[in-house]
């Protein structure tokens, strides 16, 4: 590694290196980084993670038992095995997350990119637009929305991803305002290529680094809110393991059978924290003025 | 002292018409946003599989009916011509019928509006007491420990779901304390007992001078009102920070100091006139989010707000309680929205009066 | 010379760097009377760090050092931040570069200035008011009344300048120091402000320390210079004998300056040498 790299693959390693660093020095972004792999382990092997126990099958006669060395985190009120659960549950917030992510990133850049390439009218009503969707109010929209298309997984997702795109078409517009002014670009336009090479192949990868910044942060959000829609009853239908909705199954018992309600709001509050700190770090590699 | 030059009548007249402009296109943003959110809404009811026909005539009548229904609620027009006359019903405050309560949909939502007001005002109120000056002090010790913990704080803020500590909160503080009361807005029995004048129970009992209902009243908010006040802390904390941080960096503070004040003399003196214009803005967005985002609150505390009026009607498929719980909450919140946009106008020196 | 009002004897500023210290402000010693020294340098000679230091006000991570820093007989080495509060604005000042970023822009022109009378004079509001209208009276301001009410960013650059100097010079110091005050204004209205300056300092009998990288309004108008380089003063002469420099550094500066009484064909470019850091 050098400051002044003779190749590109050394520049890019130096960069990684770099990046690498920053976040293994940071304690806190250390920890968000390990939460998000444990999560990330928990769901690809929860199905050997959960110790023989299922996420699905009834034990009526061993409703709400309180932890013990079988079940580590009790049962709930149809007996299901509730670490079974939180590790399958795992499974449910990251399709959530991964489905949020893959919907409104090409969204928010298609938008964003091309309002800020080309500017004049197409950027004013590119951009009316996205301040129409910044200005709903999020929750309550993603709640007619599942209400009007019917629960579920993916009607969540829609939702989410609805109210979720503005803000990366923003991101995207300022840094393309940005790069297209630069010299490098002007030298791509006059060696003769297309806009769209422009757009694809020279302004969307350097918009990539602020998006994912804000994604990573964003994550928690969204997390929240799925899981808060889960709560509602519009999220994963049952019996699916989803831990908004196990936390609100546990509502009723909440003052005798705590753990019902507490370990799956537990694993909430813990991925979207671990989110949020890696989220930190991650600015703090990409985008060291705004700490 | 009073500013007799010209220059103060001249800049007077600028600060007239520029607060003239910004209530122009502060009237422009709304009437905008306003028709994107209606389209949304009315997108959102045409998605929905529940016949708006049947809904209205009964699964028992004939066809003959049924066309006629269809043709009054003028289905058969084009989607542009629909969306016309759903805009039109809208704009006269008719947002139809509530399923569920049989009543006008606007009459439900004037009644159960001032639970949530009560609920998000009084979050906002102590999120601002708390947080402005929690993100003052981290910022201008940004580094130091207060930063660390103020951050940290606000970083569990970020991260739990308000659902879940409403219930861990109600666990501890109603079923093991006992320090607060449960559910609701008011213990049963009191239910009724004061004339409802505002809507909103500490003003109405006080206005009463029932200081029992009153004392009950805000034994069930506080606990409410404390958890969702966490969440504006969080944020408003995190944007005094950034703006604290920001404003320390400059040479004024510099100067300030060389004047002869003391550090936090200069932060609260001089950098924090400065944050106070932005922050304006950061109030009024959280603001806005908690009078939308008490959905899940009112739910776990069974506060009979908007947010637990719009999801008791999704679960009885009443749609026109939805959109039209939707269409207020949207509107109250581009609203506020866009009026703290115009205070930073007016109270801005350097918008006031170039 | 009288009892001197500063002496700094081996004043080092340092901050830690990722690699290793960085020595700002290396070994200087001066001391100075009620009279008129210029310290001249390029940009990151160390000569504004000098002027913070002088004032206890370099930022955190940075370390000052001095065998001896005492300003008319107080030790400042051993100043609480309490008494470094009741010296700065009433005894020892400073003037900053650019009053655009160094006026408070939600604040009236008035209220700033009458701040320092009331850190210092513990006068009424109605006397500190008073006060401040003479005090823009004395920087030339001829509407003081409208002035007091204006917010910075309505005034022009000359007459922010002229403002932050009666903001600085209101509680009466006996020092101040003037960190490239005219460098950031118009060259029509630089000498303006110099000439407001300079009656206010003779008037007052202050002592002036005017730091600034441009050799030739130092020499008119200061008694004494210094001349920094790397964060060392390289040589100290009287404004008059500059052309007679001694040291290299000097005369490569003296050799740069257009100037309209020799004429030069070319510019020379000034040389260094890092041998007179050791």
């Amino acid at each position: 590694m050098s400051e002044a790299p003779a190749s590109r693959r050394q520049a890019i390693l130096g960069n990684t290196y770099r990046a690498v660093r920053t976040i293994l020095v940071n304690p806190a972004a250390l920890a968000g980084l390990l939460i998000v792999v444990v999560l990330v382990l928990a769901a690809v092997f929860a199905p050997w993670l959960a110790m023989g126990q299922t996420p699905l099958r009834p034990d009526l006669a061993n409703r709400l038992a309180a932890p013990s060395s079988l079940h580590w985190f009790g049962t709930d009120e149809l007996g299901r095995d509730i670490y079974a659960r939180t590790l399958f549950g795992a499974r449910v917030t990251l399709t959530i997350v991964a489905l949020v992510s893959v919907v409104v990133v090409p969204i928010g850049l298609a938008v964003g990119t091309v309002a800020g390439y080309f500017g004049g009218w197409i950027d004013t009503v590119l951009m009316r637009i996205t301040d129409i969707f910044l200005a709903f109010p999020k929750l309550i929209l993603a709640l007619a929305f599942a209400a009007a298309l019917g629960p579920g997984i993916e009607n969540a997702v829609i939702a989410i991803a609805l109210t979720a795109w503005p803000a990366y078409a923003r991101i995207a517009r300022s840094e393309t305002m940005t790069i297209a002014r630069s010299d490098f670009i002007q030298a791509t336009v006059l060696q003769g290529a297309s806009t769209w090479r422009i757009l694809f192949r020279h302004i969307v990868p350097l918009c990539l680094s602020s998006v994912i910044v804000r994604l990573t942060l964003d994550m928690a959000g969204i997390i929240l809110t799925a899981a808060g829609l889960g709560f509602l009853g519009l999220g994963a239908q049952p019996p699916t393991a989803e831990w908004g909705a196990m936390v609100s199954a546990g509502r009723d018992v909440i003052l005798d059978q705590w753990w019902v309600a507490t370990i799956p709001g537990l694993a909430i509050f813990i991925v979207s924290l671990g989110f949020n700190l890696l989220g930190d770090g991650l600015r703090d590699v990409f985008d060291p003025k705004s700490t | 002292m009073s500013s007799t030059g010209t220059i103060g009548q001249v800049g007077r007249r600028h600060y007239l018409t520029s607060i003239a402009r910004s209530v122009i296109s502060f009237l422009f943003s709304l009437i905008i946003t306003f028709i994107g959110l209606t389209a949304v809404t009315f997108l959102i009811s045409k998605m929905t599989n529940i016949d708006p026909v049947l809904a209205l005539v009964g699964d028992k009548a004939t066809k003959e009916v049924y066309d006629l229904a269809y043709k009054a609620l003028g289905l058969d027009q084009p989607i542009w011509v629909q969306y016309g006359i759903y805009l039109k019903r809208l704009l006269s405050a008719d947002f139809g019928v509530s399923v569920l309560t049989g009543q006008p949909v606007l009459t439900d939502l004037i009644r159960v509006f001032p639970a949530t007001f009560e609920l998000a005002t009084i979050a906002t109120v102590i999120g601002v007491l708390l947080g402005v000056p929690a993100g003052v002090i981290a910022g201008a010790c940004k580094g130091r420990w207060p930063d660390h913990v103020i951050r940290v704080v606000g970083l569990f803020g970020y991260s739990v779901p308000v659902f879940w500590l409403g219930l861990v909160g109600l666990f501890f503080f109603y079923g093991k304390l006992g320090w607060v009361s449960g559910t609701g807005r008011l213990d049963v029995f009191y239910n009724g007992v004061v004339t409802t004048r505002t809507g909103i129970i500490l003003i109405d009992s006080a206005l009463e001078g029932n200081w029992e209902i009153f004392a009950n009243a805000f034994g069930h908010l506080i606990l409410p009102a404390s958890i969702l006040a966490y969440y504006s802390l969080a944020y408003i904390a995190r944007m005094t920070r950034s703006f604290m941080i920001d404003q320390l960096s400059q040479e004024y503070i510099i100067a300030a100091r060389i004047k002869g004040n003391s550090y936090w003399g200069a932060v609260w003196r001089h950098a924090f006139p400065n944050i106070m214009v932005p922050l304006i803005t950061v109030i009024g967005l959280s603001y806005a989010s908690l009078l939308e985002g008490s959905v899940l609150a009112e739910t776990v505390f069974a506060w009979p707000g908007l947010g637990l009026y719009i999801t008791r009607a999704m679960f009885n498929s009443d749609m026109n309680a939805v959109l039209g719980g939707t269409i207020v909450v949207g509107t109250v919140f581009i609203g506020v929205n866009l009026i703290s946009d115009l205070l930073y106008r007016v109270f801005d020196p350097r918008l006031r009066t170039s | 010379m009288t009892e001197p009002l500063l002496t700094v004897e081996n004043l080092e500023v340092t901050y830690p760097g990722r690699t290793g210290v960085t020595r700002a402000v290396r070994n200087v010693s001066f001391t100075l009377g009620r009279e008129r020294l210029g310290i001249v340098g390029e940009s990151g000679s160390g000569k504004s760090t000098l002027g913070r230091a002088l004032l206890g006000l370099v930022p955190r991570p940075s370390i000052v050092g001095a065998r001896k820093m005492s300003y008319a007989g107080t030790n400042l080495l051993a100043c609480t931040e309490r008494e470094w509060q009741n010296l700065r604005g009433r005894r020892l000042s400073m003037v900053m570069q650019d009053p655009k970023y160094s006026l408070n822009p939600v604040k009236t022109v008035g209220n700033q200035i009458a701040e320092t009378c009331f850190l210092h004079l513990r006068t009424s509001r109605k006397d500190a008011e008073r006060r401040t209208l003479d005090m823009l009276q004395a920087v030339q301001i001829r509407d003081p009344e409208v002035v007091y009410q204006l917010y910075p960013h309505q005034l022009s650059g000359g007459m922010g300048q002229r403002v932050m100097i009666a903001m600085m010079l209101i509680a009466e110091p006996d020092l101040l120091i003037a960190d490239e005050p005219t460098s950031a204004l118009d060259v029509t209205v630089q000498n303006e402000v110099l000439r407001i300056l300079d009656d206010l300092v003779r008037e007052r009998g202050m002592g002036l320390i005017f730091i600034s990288h441009n050799l030739t309004v130092v020499s008119s108008f200061c008694d004494r210079v210094l001349i920094m380089y790397g964060g060392r003063v390289v040589e100290e002469c009287l404004a008059q004998d500059l052309q007679q420099a001694k040291h290299p550094y000097t005369r490569g500066l003296v050799a740069a300056t257009p100037s309209l009484d020799v004429r030069r064909d070319e510019l020379a470019t000034v040389m260094r040498d890092p041998e007179w850091l050791q």
